[in-house]
């Protein structure tokens, strides 16, 4: 029996601080940001400031879906071409003059049909994700194109275009709407992973499937909805993304599927599952952005944009794996 | 003995977070003698040998390693591998999937250049192979050998490497009682020339079988060293060391009462395993009664995890066929869910593989497969979690800093708690347990036990697989034996003798 020495070996404070890889990401997010405003001095101004809000906003509520899916151990690679189809369902019904209130539940549902069916295909049916998804990706882009015949849909109405453009007066605050819905949707998914039985089945089908299961929980029952829920959730950000820029186009949101990926892993979500959480999912789609935005401002071109998100994968990635030797100390 | 020791370890303290796992141990081991280190669950057997091969580098811990009287400092397995050091884990550490020879070269291979010698490669695996009498095919897959060929394969690499020293982790615990004489003899065979041999178990009658020397080890701290030799070492010796108070029984008495109503019934049983191609289980039948103890004694390998695994909502996709009844009711259980629903629940003989999740905390896996009773309208409440996990943590003592501590930082007897835990928090019917003592100390059995008779006494029915025929005949009101997948006899208490059973289980 070993005694409980708790006060006399209690980790140091560091250890408490970089056990959460969400920390580190955090002080990344406001090095590169401090940085950014002494090098461009506009980096903080209040637009600037709304115009990443906004756009991290979409990309964001999409990320939480695909981070259920990694913590579950699967992977989704379909959420970008879900993303496009959202917005463009919802569009298309839009101008034939359905009102937004039935035209934007149709096209989330889309988005959740998707997820449904890549969730039977991996759940039921035992297919890999990675293959599952990645044909649902050419088969949903495939449906857009053929849906809008190629062409983007624009005059969007201004009710639909509120969704993504309005400002909204919290307190004192003017805030973007999309932000609102975020913060609103990143509470919900929270609290789903951190205190619900669904939750916690979540984290731990990516941590060991088999003693799940003789558990007595179904898991091909729990992939079904996460792919779900990643459907659903894509198809929101892809709604509120098409009503930010005002036009739905087939093309939309092309590659997004792996910035999304990558947004996750930054935040800390582990590739093997089982580790993650929705703070670290957002905070990694900002540190995405404000690197895009502060190479923009530095007046970099867009391809250098690509190099650079690529490189802070890798050293995200390593920071990591450093922490965690440290710690298993 | 006199001969100057081999290994001599001096005021080691080791620390974890919470823990004080080693507490200034001092520990001695003699040229060429076989060296048992018992102790509790969670004593710090296995922390110690983790220190002394280098798992835990130096500077991790405090104190100092001697080998032949030289101060070592391992920065990590491979030094102490250098130094002549093996050790073979709790856990085995073998690749399911590589070919026996493959295994025993693993990271040590016979090369020329940068190209691997197969053909001296098999060679020398089938002389490590004679050495440890262990008769397969070098290039057969380590997934299809039991369980103990694989430790005997252990052996056989360790032994590639030319050790001094050889570590042995629980070596016996899922072995068979064949198994666990084969090896005994085994180490006396190495010991005779010339390799020292530390062995951790936790069957005392191995220990008095095989130790020139004892060491107990209790809270972290060395309690004694006791020479076989001259007569110290004995069952209650042990025990009173190891646990700090005499244990004069060691299985707690109950009245064998009336039994009640069938809780379970299987007739006709069989079942085909599509992985191994070939029929399991043929013609099972079985019953067993509200308030009864019913024994399932046979060999390692018999069906007896097989006849549970199938009852228990058949998780690895057996074909069954037969008749099951729950209390009276025919069923048919599509997966644990169903079984678990019915109030049926299993406690797996694996704990790794198919049990605990390590990389989760103590309280999440005790709840894990009740979560519905912790929760409201499907939110968990965190409270009740916490004093749940604390309440069987008390009842099982299980030795842990707090019930937030991750699983695989326990010890392996408290892992196995932990896991007994979770399956007594689904409050069944009927408990099916597979080997439930595997890798527990004496003192904690004894708990185990106590815990099964006030369980049974509240009308609970409990099913016990075990491979220790003095458990089983301890414990249980009625016995069935098990063998090559049939049911080969059942007894009641009264007339089931060790040689009645072993006769049924062998034949
Ligand atoms: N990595 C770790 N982190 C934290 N605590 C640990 C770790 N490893 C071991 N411990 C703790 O150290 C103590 C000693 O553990 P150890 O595994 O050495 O016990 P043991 O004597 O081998 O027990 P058993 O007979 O059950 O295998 C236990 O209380 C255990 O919980
Ligand atoms: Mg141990």
């Amino acid at each position: 029996m070993a005694r409980d020495v708790a006060t006399s070996t209690s980790p140091p404070r560091w250890r408490l601080l970089v056990a959460r890889q969400e920390l580190v990401i955090l002080a990344l997010l406001l090095l590169v940001s401090a940085g950014l405003s002494l090098l461009t001095g506009n980096f903080f101004a209040a637009t600037n400031l709304l115009n990443l809000a906004r756009n991290v906003s979409w990309f964001a509520v999409a990320a939480f879906g695909v981070g259920m899916v990694i913590l579950i151990g699967g992977i989704d690679l379909s959420s970008g071409a879900v993303m496009a189809l959202a917005g463009l369902a919802s569009a298309l019904l839009l101008q034939l003059g359905l009102p937004i209130w039935l035209a934007v539940p149709v096209g989330l549902l889309s988005g959740a049909l998707v997820g449904l069916c890549n969730g039977v295909l991996v759940g039921m049916f035992n297919t890999p994700p990675f293959i599952v998804t990645l044909g649902m990706m050419g088969v949903v882009r495939g449906m857009t194109f053929s849906l809008s015949a190629g062409r983007p849909v624009r005059d969007l109405p201004p009710a639909f275009r509120a969704l993504g453009q309005d400002d909204v007066w919290v307190g004192p605050l003017l805030v973007p709407l999309p932000l609102l819905t975020m913060v609103g949707v990143a509470l919900l998914v929270s609290l789903l992973l951190r205190s619900t039985v669904l939750g916690r089945y979540i984290y731990t089908l990516g941590r060991d499937e088999r003693a799940l299961q003789v558990a007595g929980v179904r898991t091909e029952r729990i992939k079904v909805v996460v792919y779900t829920f990643s459907g659903l959730l894509a198809a929101c950000g892809g709604i509120i993304m098409t009503s930010w820029l005002g036009v739905a186009a087939p093309t939309a949101a092309a590659d997004y599927e792996l910035d999304i990926i990558a947004a996750a892993v930054i935040g800390g979500t582990s590739l093997f599952g089982g580790e993650g959480s929705v703070f670290g999912v957002v905070l990694g789609a900002l540190l995405m952005q404000v690197v895009r935005t502060g190479m923009v401002l530095l007046g970099f071109p867009t391809y250098l944009q690509v190099g650079a998100i690529g490189m802070m994968i890798m050293l995200v990635v390593l920071i990591d794996n450093f922490r965690r030797r440290r710690l298993s100390r | 003995m006199n001969t100057p020791p081999i290994l001599e370890m001096r005021g080691i303290t080791k620390e974890f977070p919470g823990v004080k796992a080693l507490d200034n141990v001092s520990f001695r081991v003699a040229q060429g003698e076989i060296h048992c280190l018992v102790g509790e669950n969670g004593a710090g057997k296995s922390t110690l040998m983790k220190v002394l091969s280098g798992v835990y580098p130096h500077g991790t811990y405090s104190g100092d390693i001697l080998l032949n009287g030289q101060v070592q400092s391992y920065r990590g397995i491979r030094d102490s591998e250098h130094a002549g050091i093996a050790i073979i884990y709790q856990e085995l550490a073998l690749i399911p999937e590589l070919t026996v020879y493959e295994n025993i070269f693993l990271g040590n291979e016979i090369r020329n250049g940068p190209i691997v010698n197969w053909n001296e490669t098999i060679k020398r695996a089938g002389e490590m192979l004679a050495k440890v009498r262990l008769k397969v095919n070098p290039a057969a897959k380590i997934k299809d050998l039991g369980v103990g060929k694989q430790q005997l394969v252990e052996i056989a690499k360790a032994l590639s490497r030319n050790i001094k020293l050889l570590i042995l982790d629980e070596p016996t615990a899922a072995l068979n009682e064949d198994d666990s004489a084969n090896l005994l003899d085994l180490l006396r065979g190495l010991r005779d020339q010339g390799v020292t041999c530390i062995m951790i178990s936790h069957k005392l009658k191995e220990v008095l079988a095989i130790a020139d020397t004892v060491t107990v080890l209790r809270d972290g701290q060395t309690i004694c060293t006791l020479d076989a030799h001259k007569g110290e070492v004995s069952e209650g010796a042990l025990i009173k060391h190891m646990v700090g108070r005499e244990i004069d029984n060691i299985y707690p008495q109950r009245e064998h009462k009336q039994p009640g109503d069938v809780v379970l019934e299987v007739r006709g049983w069989n079942a085909y395993d599509p992985a191994l191609g070939r029929e399991i289980l043929h013609n099972v039948s079985m019953n067993v009664r509200r308030g009864e103890i019913v024994g399932v004694a046979g060999l390692m390998g018999s069906g007896r995890t097989e006849l549970a695994l199938s009852i228990f909502g058949n998780p690895l996709g057996y074909q069954v066929k037969g008749e099951l009844r729950v209390k009276g009711e025919q069923r048919s259980f599509r997966d644990p869910e169903a079984a678990i629903k019915a109030g049926v629940a299993y406690v797996t003989e694996d704990r790794k593989g198919n049990g605990l999740i390590l990389i989760q905390d103590v309280k999440e896996n005790i709840t894990l497969a009740n979560l519905q009773a912790i929760a409201k309208n499907s939110m968990i409440d965190g409270n009740a979690e916490i004093k749940v996990a604390n309440e069987y943590r008390t009842s099982l003592n299980i030795k842990t800093p707090t019930v937030e501590q991750r699983v695989s930082n326990l010890s392996g007897g408290n892992q196995q708690k932990v896991c007994l835990g979770k399956w007594l928090f689904v409050k069944p019917d009927l408990l099916i347990l597979d080997e439930p003592t595997r890798g527990i100390d004496v003192g904690a059995k004894y708990e185990i036990y106590t815990l099964m008779n006030r369980l049974v006494e509240q009308g609970m029915s409990i099913i016990m697989i075990s491979s220790e025929l003095p458990e089983v005949l301890g414990m249980s009101d009625r016995v069935y034996i098990v063998s090559s997948g049939r049911i080969t006899g059942e007894l009641p208490i009264a007339e089931a003798t060790p040689e009645k059973v072993m006769h049924l289980a062998t034949n």
